[in-house]
């Protein structure tokens, strides 16, 4: 087949491109350090210096989570747009970023982040968890599609204005800058311990949209039929919903909101899988990461000591070029 | 929305299901599949269907709605793929007899041509067509068609009577709710009227279309004629209240 063979060159290279760039993720930054040095460096076990220090602690866990992160967006784009039947679904759809960056703002704004280190990234999981539960007692056990949108939009405004509430009241001109900044999505200073501690929820999410892919399949025909063809729809809802919350709300909690590439790597790479929804998930996944790690390798370049944010940067890129997908399909989406 | 309908269908049976608009022909090949609430009994060879998975019933019903709108522009093969879905393991791929049974319904809607073609970029009729042979690729003994005629020209109408026909031929069921009652008449084994809920006749379709029923139950005035070893009917004009 040759349809295969393209999809597995696809895979292929999508994932060699991954790797390439992770490495040079490890490899960019404001110390200057050789190639050869920093590879040294981080298998370095014994010396505790500076170098292993600045490659274990700094780049190794913003890489990782550039990583993870793109790939939860990638992948929880794919099955979103699979499941809604909707070419403009992506994770932020369902109020999930929303309400998790809301948990993370009201940490910041009670000082409960600075008590405790892990306040934030912990309050904005808590976010996530209540846009799940409302959303799917919107959306109920028969709900559809339409329900799940709507829902989402109206979660997202409310936690939107939430937030804008927070900056509002906020009692120091720091803790607003703070929020704004945070809302900015970065991985810069991160530790692994935001690895630790947002790698199992995604790994738990990823699993759980990962096993939608034959289904979305069989819903590109429409539910009904779908449904007479054996698939379970309120399962398949939610595990794509439950999966989204644990994956984009682990990644929302440790790197704020990350727009646009949930919502454009699913468009770009579905032309090279036959539009098949169960392949476009795996192409979405390191696709997402390509992404991700690209753009925050150059966040680095473009601006050194700026301190450029990365979810300002994909949202810069991101939506001219959305535009211009939607230019190129429009007739198609007509 | 529905009460008191109790029918079943056998082997190498041909059913057409008819009635006007809203006498709840969809709901009720729906509700067999259980893709509604339904109170009552569904019974598939003699199993309740209600303990059945899904899965299981969709071995044994293939189900072709009304809808058909194709979310993505997937190819024709593929679409015709999915109807192997319920009988593969959840993560297997396609074996041998997986691809003859849709190179076989491809060839009997004859898809060939269009194998690679997206199928969102084809006609309403070609479109009729690839979903029709995925729900024959799915090889269930009973077939439930909600208005499968809709938008295909005469000579497509025909070739699908005629393949349901064949399918009824070959030992399989087949319910389909039509609207054109000529195509009814002449191709089904077996007419069932459906009015406001309720079965109003079940027969041989020169039984089932007399008169008197066509004027009350969709209140028009018919032409009833004989042509060609079948029967015709030809709606008039409305009755007269």
């Amino acid at each position: 087949m040759i349809e295969t063979a393209r999809y597995r060159l696809l895979l292929g290279l999508l994932a060699a491109a991954a790797i390439i760039l992770f490495v040079l993720s490890l490899t960019v930054g404001p110390a200057a350090i050789g190639f050869g040095e920093s590879i040294a460096a981080l298998f370095d076990s014994k010396e505790a210096g500076p170098l292993a220090l600045i490659m274990q602690e700094i780049r190794l866990p913003r890489a990782i989570l550039g990583l993870m992160i793109g790939a939860t967006l990638g992948l929880s784009g794919a099955v979103l747009q699979g499941y809604l039947r909707n070419p403009l679904a992506e994770p932020a759809l369902l109020g999930i970023s929303a309400t998790a960056s809301l948990g993370a703002v009201l940490a910041i704004y009670t000082g409960f982040s600075l008590v405790f280190p892990l306040g934030l990234p912990l309050a904005a999981l808590a976010g996530a968890v209540v846009a799940v539960i409302v959303v799917q007692a919107m959306a109920g056990m028969r709900g559809g599609a339409l329900t799940i949108i709507l829902a989402g939009v109206a979660l997202s405004s409310l936690a939107a204005a939430m937030t804008s509430l927070a900056l509002n009241l906020s009692p120091n001109p720091f803790a607003a800058l703070e929020i704004m900044f945070w809302m900015l999505g970065s991985l810069t200073d991160r530790s692994m311990t935001h690895v630790w501690l947002a790698a199992p929820f995604m790994v738990v999410g990823w699993a759980m949209l990962a096993s939608v892919g034959r289904s979305l399949d069989t819903l590109t025909l429409g539910r009904d039929a779908a449904a007479s063809m054996g698939v379970d729809l309120r399962r398949v809802q939610l595990l794509a919903v439950l999966g989204t919350a644990a994956s984009v709300g682990a990644a929302t909690a440790v790197a704020g909101a990350i727009g646009f590439v949930g919502l454009v790597v699913p468009h770009l790479l579905r032309p090279f899988v036959g539009a098949r929804p169960s392949r476009l998930l795996p192409a979405s996944a390191l696709g997402g990461a390509c992404v991700l790690l690209a753009a925050d390798i150059l966040v680095r370049v473009i601006a050194p000591g700026k301190d450029l944010k990365l979810g300002v940067l994909t949202a810069i890129v991101g939506a001219p070029f959305f535009l211009w997908l939607v230019y190129r399909t429009r007739r198609n989406l007509l | 929305m529905l009460n008191g309908v109790s029918f079943s269908v056998g082997e190498g049976e041909f059913v057409g299901l008819i009635g006007p608009n809203g006498a709840g022909k969809s709901t009720l090949l729906r509700a067999a599949l259980g893709l509604v609430e339904a109170r009552g009994e569904v019974a598939i060879a003699g199993q309740n269907a209600a303990a059945m998975t899904a899965r299981e019933r969709a071995r044994r019903i293939a189900y072709l709605p009304q809808e058909r709108e194709i979310g993505w522009p997937v190819s024709v093969e593929m679409v015709v793929s999915l109807g192997r879905a319920p009988h593969r393991p959840a993560f297997a791929g396609l074996d041998g007899a997986d691809r003859a049974r849709i190179e076989n319904a491809m060839g009997r809607m004859e898809l060939e041509e269009f194998r690679r073609r997206p199928a969102t970029e084809l006609s309403g009729g070609e479109k009729a067509r690839v979903l029709i042979a995925r729900a024959l690729a799915q090889d269930a003994p009973l077939l439930l068609a909600d208005e499968p005629t809709a938008g295909l020209d005469p000579s497509h109408q025909i070739a699908l009577m005629r393949l349901f026909a064949e399918l009824a031929g070959e030992g399989r069921g087949v319910v389909a709710s039509l609207h054109d009652l000529s195509l009814a008449a002449r191709w089904c084994t077996r007419l069932v009227l459906l009015d406001r809920g309720s079965i109003i006749a079940d027969g041989p379709p020169r039984e089932v279309l007399t008169r008197e029923r066509l004027r009350s139950v969709y209140g028009v005035e018919a032409h009833l004629a004989e042509a060609e070893g079948g029967m015709l009917v030809v709606p008039l004009d409305m009755a007269a209240r």
